[in-house]
């Protein structure tokens, strides 16, 4: 039995002292493998009386579960310790930069479209389109602007070559032809908005050959000036999400409505600096009830129904919105002010959400 | 139009102030431009005697003035020659700030010499160029008077808009009529004196107009005055015409232009003894010249109306007077016109030679005809007055058209249309004080419109009226009724789509654009040709003469623009318009992108890799995809248009209709737009994309049914002949078993050694989806089998051994 002591503390010894898994193992073999020393002493049991053979079993057995146990324990420390090594020499230089994320921007117009739909849907307006180019009709007469009115030349329109019978097309010169084509196509009542590109041959600071409006139309059978008012209201302060923003009509003239009015809200500009909100005014679109003409052009009974027309420059509202100072970049295509006067493509605007 | 406070005020009796002036014509609609009040600018400048000017002891060329100002005795160094003992000058005080040079003025010490102040000239108060000296006020003037008082400048101009449709406002009356109903005073009453004549006028009007052409002029008035002395205009005059940036020339010819901002009456005044003959309205004849008062010559064609004597052309009608028979400073013998014209038929004449003249501009949006009348007398009035002389009876030759309009207003009608209720006096006051002839009616009211309101035309015209003296600012506000509580979906399809797309391609990395419509010529035959029908005729540079084929040379040029400035890298695209014939159908939605320089930028740990046609094939195909388009079921053609590498670009198609189009751009396309390639560029046709069909289940998607067996992947490599297009062969291989086959991709693409020349390996990885039961290898083997048989069918390729 002292054999037997021996060989344990002998063997505990050796374990504790494995440095590797690969020693470990050899240890294992040469105590518990088949030709093992602890496997041989086993072996010589057959030779011992029951009583002897039970005692030194017993033993044995017990010296067998302790190194197969110590065995056990040492791999796991040494395989933690390896894996610690390993991980160790796996280390990087996190800081280093990620793979480039190339994610892109909408255009402010597009954004500032998206408002205008998410406003004015909530209200019940849906959108309509119409075509660039236009005949006279629908961007003029129609809107009760005749030929050689005076209102003609404010417009600086855009022509293209006379056709054979004498007539020319036209750029549009505002988004107002698509409220002639939604009521001659469509019964009332009606509530649109058109956003859309419109030409006017003027180019200076504040001025581009193409930009873009949006218009809007209701007609029906009972809305008059003090839903224009209250629509419009709403609109600017919900645009610029100035609960309060200070809204005023002015008397004005457009060929198209009657009474017309000119909108401005609140501004202050000290120091130079534009801001919306304050006891300054600054004219942001204009609107009117729609002129009687205009809806017989397009075969609506103008004794049954009547409504109102707005329009504003898109550019003009994301300007003073979100601080754009200048118009000419909008369609310039500087990487530099897309990156930055542009909206990730995370969100739709809607009124829920905020906008 | 421009007018001054004092100007005003000979038609207004008023108590009110600058800025409640100004407030009430910006809401009555004559919206404010701007107010020049001139005086307060030169408040620090008053008249000052120079009790003694001395010479400096240390300087030849400056002066120390002793100066008696209203605040005392000052001592200033004067640079000025004309400085002086015993003049009166122009003085302003140290701390005034001096407009000609942009300084505040500091007590200083100059050579020696201390000087508080300054005398000033003409430039140095920034009214004038004028710098050869100090201003030299008469002797008399007492001591700290305003400058501004003194040389008249201290009448405030108003400047106002005026809309298309308010020619009435053309005249200061007509401002203060407006005003006076508004509540700001009270319109004086307007004389109009008539002046007897002494003799038989020696000229007389005629007209010689087409039968149906009569109201072209439909009358003319006129008058002979001799004896008269044309010098300059009276001081006042001189004033007002000046404060509105009119330059005086002499008293005859003031008169015309005083009248036509006073009353909105455009006139007109022979030089009578330059004129032969009798004077005739009538059509030019065509090449017709004349020389004009502007000292330019027009040539006129058979649809102008023209004031004509014996020697021909003396004028254009309601644009501009002839040179040759104006008046000058020798002018004795003036013969009067004051003529009624066709508004268009001005307008077209005045744009046809391109004269914007105050005539012309009035005369196109329509004059009181009684003017015509009236016209006379004023005009005779101020003639006879500034000039003397005597009149003649007056001549003219037409009828005189004035018929009035009359228009009804129903009682309820403000309320209706304008959502105000106006109590029902008012509405008849204030068109009372636009001097509309009212009559109440059972209904409500009849209003007879003054002949020079000629835009005032239906009921809701008088609503618009009566609203806008009463204030918009009074409409309650009422929001818009809801028919329904929750909002409902407002996009069209094609809207929707528009959405998803630009998303899509901004999540890919691409920065959306927004870019003109017109293109260069050059640009456009690049891209598929300029249309005749599609150029305009008057661009703002020919730069920009052609609607755009394509939504692509914009972007190409964007991107080369973006290169130039040191950002080689693009990655662009826009959503817009392209435009093939002048219909109105004959526009088309595109979203066309591109992609130039550096893939996605330098990265430290990638390989660097050139752009190619599949970055443009897969931001196309996304685009494709999120608008709902069988990206599976689109084929390929190698079709792409010109602008397109011929071998490196393709189309996508369903059936016979293209959706879209990619591929690398031409070298030659990026050559003449001056873009460093490679470029790679798509276009995705919005709108040909079908449109889903409507299903009978609704929203409701189809039951999933997932299988519990496991899919089983194979790989296999065919050699093909090199100019094989991949997609027949996945094609091939897909429908070899389509029940169990749910997916084949193509994993490798290989030529070169081991492959026969014109020959390459395509290596694909099919996967089945058995649904029924675990697959056997017999049954494995017997689909693979069957995909080779396939694929060796439709492109004669072969396992690769």
């Amino acid at each position: 039995m002292e054999n037997l002591e021996n060989l344990r503390d002998s063997l505990t010894a050796e374990i504790a002292g494995a440095g590797d898994v690969e020693t470990l193992e050899t240890i294992r073999v040469q105590a518990l493998g088949k030709k093992g020393q602890v496997t041989q002493l086993m072996k010589t049991l057959g030779g011992l009386s029951p009583d002897e053979r039970r005692e030194a079993g017993q033993a044995l057995n017990v010296v067998k579960t302790a190194l197969a146990e110590a065995i056990d324990a040492r791999r796991e420390t040494l395989k933690e310790a390896e894996l610690e090594a390993r991980l160790a020499q796996e280390t990087i230089d996190v800081s280093l930069p990620a793979r480039p994320s190339t994610l892109g921007h909408l255009h402010p117009l597009s954004q500032t479209v998206e408002e205008l739909i998410a406003i004015f849907g909530e209200m019940g307006f849906s959108v309509a389109e119409g075509p660039d180019i236009e005949d006279d009709f629908h961007n003029f007469t129609a809107l009760n602007i005749p030929p050689e009115h005076p209102a003609r030349q404010e417009f600086d329109t855009f022509y293209l070559p006379e056709r054979e019978d004498g007539s020319r097309q036209v750029l549009r010169t505002h988004t107002s032809p698509v409220q002639i084509r939604t009521m001659q196509s469509t019964t009332p009542p009606i509530r649109i908005i058109v956003p859309g590109r419109t030409y006017r041959a003027d180019h200076d600071a504040t001025h581009s050959p193409m930009f873009h409006q949006v218009e809007g139309l209701v007609i029906d059978d009972k809305t008059h000036m003090g839903h224009l008012k209250g629509t419009l209201i709403e609109f600017c302060r919900a645009f610029f999400g100035i609960d309060d923003l200070p809204v005023r009509f002015r008397s004005s003239y457009f060929p198209f409505t009657e009474p017309s009015a000119e909108v401005d809200i609140g501004c202050t500009r000290d120091g130079g600096q534009l801001k919306i909100g304050g006891a300054d005014w600054l004219e942001i679109l204009g609107c009117g009830m729609v002129h009687p003409k205009v809806l017989e052009h397009c075969g609506i009974d103008a004794t049954k129904y009547q409504g109102f027309a707005f329009g504003m420059g898109i550019e003009r509202i994301a300007m003073l919105k979100y601080g754009m100072p200048d118009l000419r970049p909008f369609y310039d295509s500087d990487l530099r002010w897309l990156r930055h006067f542009g909206f990730l493509p995370l969100e739709t605007p809607s009124m829920v959400r905020g906008l | 139009m421009k007018f001054t406070l004092s100007w005003l005020k000979d038609h207004l009796e008023t108590e009110a102030s600058l800025d409640e002036i100004a407030a009430a014509l910006s809401m009555i609609g004559l919206e404010v431009e701007e107010i020049e009040d001139r005086a307060a600018a030169l408040a620090p400048f008053k008249s000052a005697h120079v009790i003694e000017a001395k010479q400096h002891p240390n300087a030849d060329r400056l002066r120390v003035c002793r100066v008696q100002t209203e605040d005392g005795e000052v001592q200033v160094v004067c640079g000025a020659p004309n400085a002086r003992t015993g003049m009166v000058g122009v003085f302003a005080p140290s701390g005034s700030y001096v407009p000609g040079t942009d300084m505040v003025l500091k007590p200083g010490n100059i050579r020696g010499e201390d000087s508080n102040g300054m005398l000033v000239s003409e430039r140095e108060m920034g009214i004038s160029d004028e710098h050869d000296g100090i201003i030299e006020l008469p002797q008399g003037t007492a001591i700290g008077v305003p400058y501004a008082e003194l040389a008249g400048l201290n009448d405030p101009v108003i400047d106002i808009a005026i809309t298309p449709n308010r020619g009435d406002c053309l005249g200061v009356r007509g401002v203060a009529r407006d005003l006076a109903a508004a509540g700001l005073g009270k319109l004086k009453p307007l004389a109009f004196p008539s002046t007897k004549g002494d003799f038989e006028s020696p000229i007389k009007w005629r007209r010689d107009l087409p039968a149906d052409q009569q109201d072209l002029c439909p009358y003319v008035a006129g008058r002979y005055f001799r004896g008269v002395k044309n010098g300059p205009s009276p001081r006042w005059l001189q004033d007002r015409l000046r404060a509105i940036g009119l330059r005086p020339i002499s008293a005859l010819v003031d008169i015309t232009n005083y009248v036509t901002y006073d009353l909105n009456r455009p006139l007109h005044v022979f030089d009578a003894q330059k004129v032969k003959g009798d004077v005739t309205m009538r059509l030019a004849r065509e090449g017709e010249e004349i020389l004009a008062l502007d000292g330019d010559t027009y040539k006129f064609d058979n649809e102008m109306v023209i004031i004509a004597d014996e020697n021909g052309p003396e004028g254009i009608g309601g644009v501009m007077g002839g040179e040759l028979s104006g008046c000058s400073e020798e002018t004795t013998e003036v013969f009067l016109e004051v003529a009624l014209f066709d508004p268009a038929r001005v307008a077209i004449t005045g744009r046809k030679l391109g004269i914007l003249s105050d005539a012309r501009y009035r005369f196109e949006r329509g004059l009181d005809p009684d003017s015509a009348l009236w016209g006379v007398e004023v005009a005779s009035k101020l003639i006879l007055e500034l000039c003397g002389g005597e009149a003649s009876e007056t001549v003219s030759a037409g009828e005189h058209p004035a018929v009035k309009r009359k228009l009804s207003l129903r009682k309820g009608r403000v309320q209706t249309l304008g959502g105000i209720e106006i109590p029902f006096d008012e509405q008849v006051r204030i068109l009372k004080d636009l001097e509309f002839e009212v009559t109440e009616t059972a209904e409500g009211l009849d209003a007879v419109v003054p002949l020079w309101r000629n835009d005032v035309e239906c009921e809701a015209c008088l609503v618009e009226e009566i609203m806008r003296i009463h204030g918009f600012d009074n409409i309650p506000v009422v929001p818009l009724d809801r028919d329904r509580v929750l909002p409902q979906g407002v996009l069209t399809l094609s809207q929707k789509r528009r959405s998803f797309v630009r998303n899509a391609l901004a999540w890919r990395g691409l920065e959306e654009c927004v870019t003109f419509s017109f293109i260069s010529r050059k640009q456009a035959g690049l891209f598929g040709g300029a249309k005749e029908e599609l150029t305009l005729v008057n661009p703002i540079s020919s730069d920009l003469d052609v609607m755009r084929p394509s939504a692509l040379p914009t972007l190409v040029a964007s991107a080369a623009r973006n290169s130039d400035r040191g950002f080689p890298d693009n990655a662009l695209f826009e959503i817009g318009p392209q435009y093939h014939d002048d219909s109105p159908t004959g526009q088309m939605l595109v979203a066309a992108g591109l992609r130039s320089g550096a893939p996605k930028g330098r990265h430290w740990e990638a390989k660097g890799r050139l752009l190619d046609a599949f970055d443009a094939k897969g931001d196309a195909m996304a685009a494709l995809e999120v608008i709902g388009a069988p990206v599976a079921n689109l084929q390929v053609s190698a079709d792409a248009p010109s602008w397109y590498h011929p071998g490196r670009s393709g189309a996508f198609r369903l059936g016979p209709k293209v959706m879209g189009y990619f591929g690398e751009l031409h070298p030659r396309v990026l050559n003449a737009m001056d873009l460093k390639g490679p470029a790679v560029a798509f276009e995705v046709f919005i709108d040909a994309v079908p449109q889903p069909k409507a299903k009978a289940s609704g929203k409701i998607k189809p039951a999933l049914e997932l299988s519990i067996y496991q899919p089983v992947e194979r790989d296999f490599a065919f050699v093909v002949a090199a100019d094989t297009p991949a997609e027949k062969l996945l094609r091939a291989a897909k429908g070899a078993d389509k029940q169990l086959i749910t997916d084949v991709e193509l994993f490798d693409v290989y030529s070169g050694k081991g492959i026969e020349e014109g020959k390459k390996s395509l290596a694909i990885s099919v996967t089945l989806q058995p649904t029924q039961k675990t697959m056997t290898d017999e049954e494995i083997d017997a689909v693979a089998a069957k995909v080779v048989a396939q694929v060796a069918k439709a492109t004669g390729g072969t396992l690769r051994g």
